[in-house]
């Protein structure tokens, strides 16, 4: 029998081909290994603590060691006495040269936040807020001088816990608010209570989701080099978004943005982490123009974990209405999110909540919805955006919920999620939270997740264990992901983070071709697949093709890498402009040959006749001409071969994607470990450019989902102080403790763009923690026991169980 | 500047002879007196594994050794096992694999993956995660570590047979 008869199901068996983009498509698609990561195998990568420099000089910082105080004396006699120290500076010092900020977004009605200095000015207000710069020759030196500073504090009263923070007698960490909401939101699409209450079932509970942070491997860190002469400054930045900074620094040093180049080589890791502007990048900056000569700063690990931003501190009360028949008809979300002292700059720490209100309930077609959120000040660490932005609280609420739901009605977890999820032949929708879903497969994805996991060969080995007391559970989790942003995002809230991003391709006279974008490489394979994405647009062999990006000199101007936008946006400048620069070559091809363009091909590096393929001109003769020949070619032609297209994603706010994960776990009873035995996901990130990338990407993002899930939180005592910040005892996820990770693929392009690319990068840490929480509680499900609290660790199975107190 | 010691250490095939602080660590020297960068500071206390080098034949944490303890001592790092060849088909299969992405991990991964290979042929797909579980690697899940890392057992036990 052929293999297209037995596929009854569109999207079960294979994925059903999508056009391609290009004439010859030998790339885009293509599972190739990522080119140019021989050298990070041989040690030969360039991350900015491995940049030397001469004069370099070397800062660290002393962080305010608690939560709240006032500073009321600093004594550097001894420290700026000792060897190799060359400057110590108070946050009164880089004052002078660095403005303050305030970061809000516009469109957040009614958001605020307070001024924030690059360091400490008269109070800390979080346990690692920078508070003094040593500078010194060498590291070293300067971490000697740092022990005999001293610095003379008063503690102040303190607001940590976040359940307090809007209590009338909880002091408020800035008085000039006048309270500690930094955002609030309401969202109501009406008739929620008749809904509810007319339900045959409502379900509610409560998550709670610890605050974790993103562990990047490469701590954050940075050269800034002030050249006096040229009154240029050059920052060498292990950062997500280099032009987002060039501007931040020249507006924060009132410098022209030309003074300002930002450079960002191999960066080992960033996640969201590195997308910031923090306080210690600015303090570092002007600290190099106060001395005239460049300052390395790295974070070490342990201030990396009250300095980097920690995020997904949220308590969220929620219930679900559904019908007998398993017909969801409504979600209310309560959310309280704590966000430390002051939102971060230019991003702000709101829309990690505001993102929950948006999603939650996201994959099903109920039409009532009604949501509250808190977004509070507290004395922790600064909390904001990090991989996932909100999803993974959107997606674990909404799951839990439904699944509660499912229990209750005795249904099968994947029977409720196929009678609700928005119908594939139904789009463009609009969710009850007013999002717009351009195109999704929810039931594809279903369909191919029941297939890939054999789920009901699963339930059945399930039911058979249980007999034998192992208790095994089975857990999905339905996630949409928003990716692809327009300036909905950021730009209409003012904040200066370019939606669109740029690709230039030039032809170089041997007939090889150079790309430079202004998304950046982070690991995730950006370079890679635009080199395909280049070599298939213009119609060369791949390893003609080199990818320039990081530097804010040389790269057209952009976004960089957030919200899933690498793939989907700057992929698509580079076909646009790899197809450009194609037409450009035809044209200057044409004046060579004499003919007219439109009878000409380009094919595997040859100008060719378009009727007959016969190889006319190598790219190596039109780029000679072009470039060396001038003299032959007519008067009033110019060759053009290097070409500029941007490209910028107009047609709805996000392009939202979508996949399914389900999760497979042991749960021992006597202890509360659980064992990770399998995690299976589909996803939809329109048009694979690479599989073998999309795949990693995947799993990393689900086991840094996993990581936030079962083991990852900041744990604070009640004086503000993290009680966890090492690596040893802040827990992250090993290889011994992760399962293997299967993932298949469902295609439906956008048809915002030629590409078709949807972003990859966050699903996975988004629908991770759902997954996993609704296999846990699958599996205690014989107990009557449920735990909504992440990181799920033994101690809260345990309780549930009853087993301790 | 503090009292120094005089080491005699043989790094990558190649003797060196130092003036160190008898408080700088193994990774440090190697990043800052001979320029050897491909060992990364992860954590510094000993539990992210991006630092792994070899010392007299045994994986070490470059930011729990000191440089005085490799006094007369043979140092391999990333960079001269990358030179001699001995681990090019664990750098190849970690290419083949996509077993990194950020790159951070992997000189450390590839150090603790090669003695693996070397000491324990028969190693399981689960041993195998047991005993890359001392470096972290944040990008890529593990997965496609683990798959390379059997990759090159198999490979190995096939060129053997």
């Amino acid at each position: 029998m052929k293999r297209d008869v037995v596929n009854l199901e569109p999207g079960v068996e294979s994925t059903p081909p999508i056009a391609p983009v290009t004439e010859d498509p030998r790339y885009i698609g293509a599972r190739l290994p990522r080119h140019g990561i021989e050298r990070l195998t041989q040690g030969q990568g360039q991350y900015v603590d491995d940049i030397e420099l001469p004069r370099l000089a070397h800062v660290v910082y002393w962080r305010s060691p608690v939560a709240h105080m006032r500073i009321k004396g600093i004594d550097d006699r001894i420290a700026r006495s000792m060897p190799g120290v060359l400057m110590v500076a108070t946050g009164q010092d880089l004052a002078k040269v660095c403005k303050p900020w305030v970061a809000v977004l516009g469109h957040l009605t009614g958001m605020k936040s307070a001024p924030q200095y690059p360091l400490a000015v008269e109070r800390a207000c979080w346990q690692g807020e920078p508070v003094v710069a040593v500078v010194a020759e060498t590291r070293a030196q300067a971490e000697d001088a740092l022990q005999h500073l001293v610095v003379d504090w008063e503690e102040l009263p303190l607001t940590v816990e976040m359940e307090r923070a809007l209590a009338s007698d909880e002091p408020v960490i800035h008085p000039e608010l006048g309270d500690n909401v930094c955002f609030s939101r309401r969202l109501d699409v009406g008739e929620v209570d008749r809904v509810f209450a007319e339900a045959d079932v409502v379900a509610e509970t409560t998550f709670e989701f610890g605050r974790h942070t993103g562990v990047t491997l490469e701590p954050r860190s940075q050269i800034a080099h002030w050249q006096p002469a040229e009154q240029r400054l050059t920052v060498y930045h292990s950062c997500q978004a280099p032009h987002m900074m060039q501007d931040l620094y020249a507006r924060q040093f009132d410098l022209p943005a030309h003074a300002v180049r930002v450079i960002c080589k191999d960066v080992g890791g960033s996640f969201g982490v590195k997308v910031h502007a923090y306080p210690d990048d600015f303090a570092t900056v002007a600290l190099s123009m106060l001395l005239g000569r460049p300052v390395k700063f790295v974070a070490d690990r342990l201030e990396s974990f009250t300095s980097d931003i920690h995020a997904r501190h949220h308590r969220v009360k929620g219930r679900i209405a559904v019908n007998r028949d398993g017909e969801i008809l409504g979600f209310e979300i309560d959310d309280l999110t704590g966000i430390g002292p002051y939102s971060m700059f230019p991003r702000t720490s709101a829309i990690e909540g505001n993102q929950v209100v948006n999603l939650v309930g996201g994959p099903y077609r109920h039409q009532h919805y009604r949501a509250q959120l808190h977004v509070v000040f507290q004395n922790k660490t600064p909390t904001c955006q990090y991989r996932g932005v909100g999803h993974p609280i959107a997606c674990a609420v909404t799951e839990g919920l439904v699944d509660l739901a499912a229990q209750r009605i005795g249904m099968d977890p994947l029977e409720i999620r196929a009678r609700n999820v928005i119908p594939d032949d139904a789009y463009p929708a609009t969710g009850a939270s007013g999002i717009k879903l351009e195109v999704l497969s929810h039931e594809a994805c279903l369909r191919k997740l029941r297939e890939m996991m054999n789920y009901d060969a699963l339930r059945a080995e399930q039911a058979a264990l249980r007999k034998q007391g192992i208790w095994r559970g089975i857990g999905l989790a339905t996630v949409i992901e928003l990716t692809n942003p327009s300036a909905a995002f950021y730009g209409i809230g003012g904040a200066r983070i370019a939606s669109q991003d740029g690709a230039t391709v030039r032809l170089n006279p041997e007939g090889h071709v150079t790309v430079l974008v202004g998304v950046g490489e982070q690991g995730q394979g950006t370079e890679a697949i635009y080199r395909q994405i280049a070599a298939d647009a213009v119609g060369v062999d791949i390893d003609q093709v080199r990818v320039i990006t990081g530097d804010t000199d040389v790269t057209p101007y952009g976004g960089g890498t957030w919200a899933s936008r690498g793939a989907g946006i700057g992929g698509e400048a580079v076909l646009l402009a790899g197809q450009a620069l194609r037409g450009n070559i035809l044209k200057t091809a044409a004046v060579i040959l004499n003919r007219e363009a439109g009878q000409l091909g380009l094919h595997r590096g040859q100008v060719v006749d378009a009727v007959t393929g016969e190889a006319l001109l190598p790219l190596s003769e039109v780029g000679r001409i072009a470039y060396f020949r001038t003299d032959t070619l007519p008067q009033g032609f110019t060759p053009e071969l290097m070409v500029t297209r941007h490209y910028a994603q107009r047609d709805y706010p996000f392009i939202f994607t979508n996949g399914v994960q389900a999760s497979y776990v042991e749960v021992d009873p006597d202890t509360g470990f659980v064992t990770l035995l399998k995690h299976w996901a589909v996803e939809d990130c329109g048009r694979v450019l690479n599989p073998m990338l999309v795949d990693e990407q995947m799993r990393g993002a689900i086991v840094q989902g996993i990581g936030g899930a079962l083991y990852e939180e900041c744990l604070y005592d009640e004086q503000g102080q993290m009680l966890n910040a090492n690596m040893a005892d802040y827990l992250v996820p090993m290889a011994a403790e992760m399962p293997d990770i299967e993932v298949a693929h469902v295609m439906t392009p956008t048809r915002s763009s030629r590409l078709g690319a949807k972003g990859a990068g966050e699903a996975g840490t988004a629908g991770a923690p759902a997954a996993v929480m609704n296999a846990i509680n699958d599996a205690l499900a014989p107990f009557g026991a449920h735990v909504h609290s992440q990181p799920i660790t033994p101690e809260k199975i345990l309780r549930a169980l009853g087993k301790v107190k | 500047m503090a009292d120094t010691r005089t080491i005699q250490v043989t790094v990558n095939g190649r003797p060196h002879r130092c003036q160190v602080e008898p408080r700088t660590h193994l990774v440090d020297f190697l990043r800052d007196e001979l320029g050897l960068k491909g060992s990364h500071l992860g954590c510094e206390h000993g539990v992210c594994g991006a630092c792994t080098v070899e010392l007299d034949g045994r994986i070490v944490r470059g930011c729990l050794t000191l440089a005085v303890q490799a006094d007369g001592a043979q140092v391999q790092t990333i960079e001269g096992v990358s030179e001699s060849g001995v681990i090019r088909d664990l750098q190849q299969a970690f290419v083949a694999h996509n077993a990194l992405q950020c790159g951070f991990c992997t000189p450390g991964m590839l150090m603790a993956a090669k003695e693996l290979v070397e000491t324990r042929p028969e190693a399981t797909r689960a041993e195998v995660r047991e005993w890359i579980s001392g470096n972290y690697c944040r990008c890529t899940g593990y997965h496609a570590i683990v798959d390379a890392v059997c990759d090159v057992l198999h490979q190995r036990k096939e060129a053997r047979s």
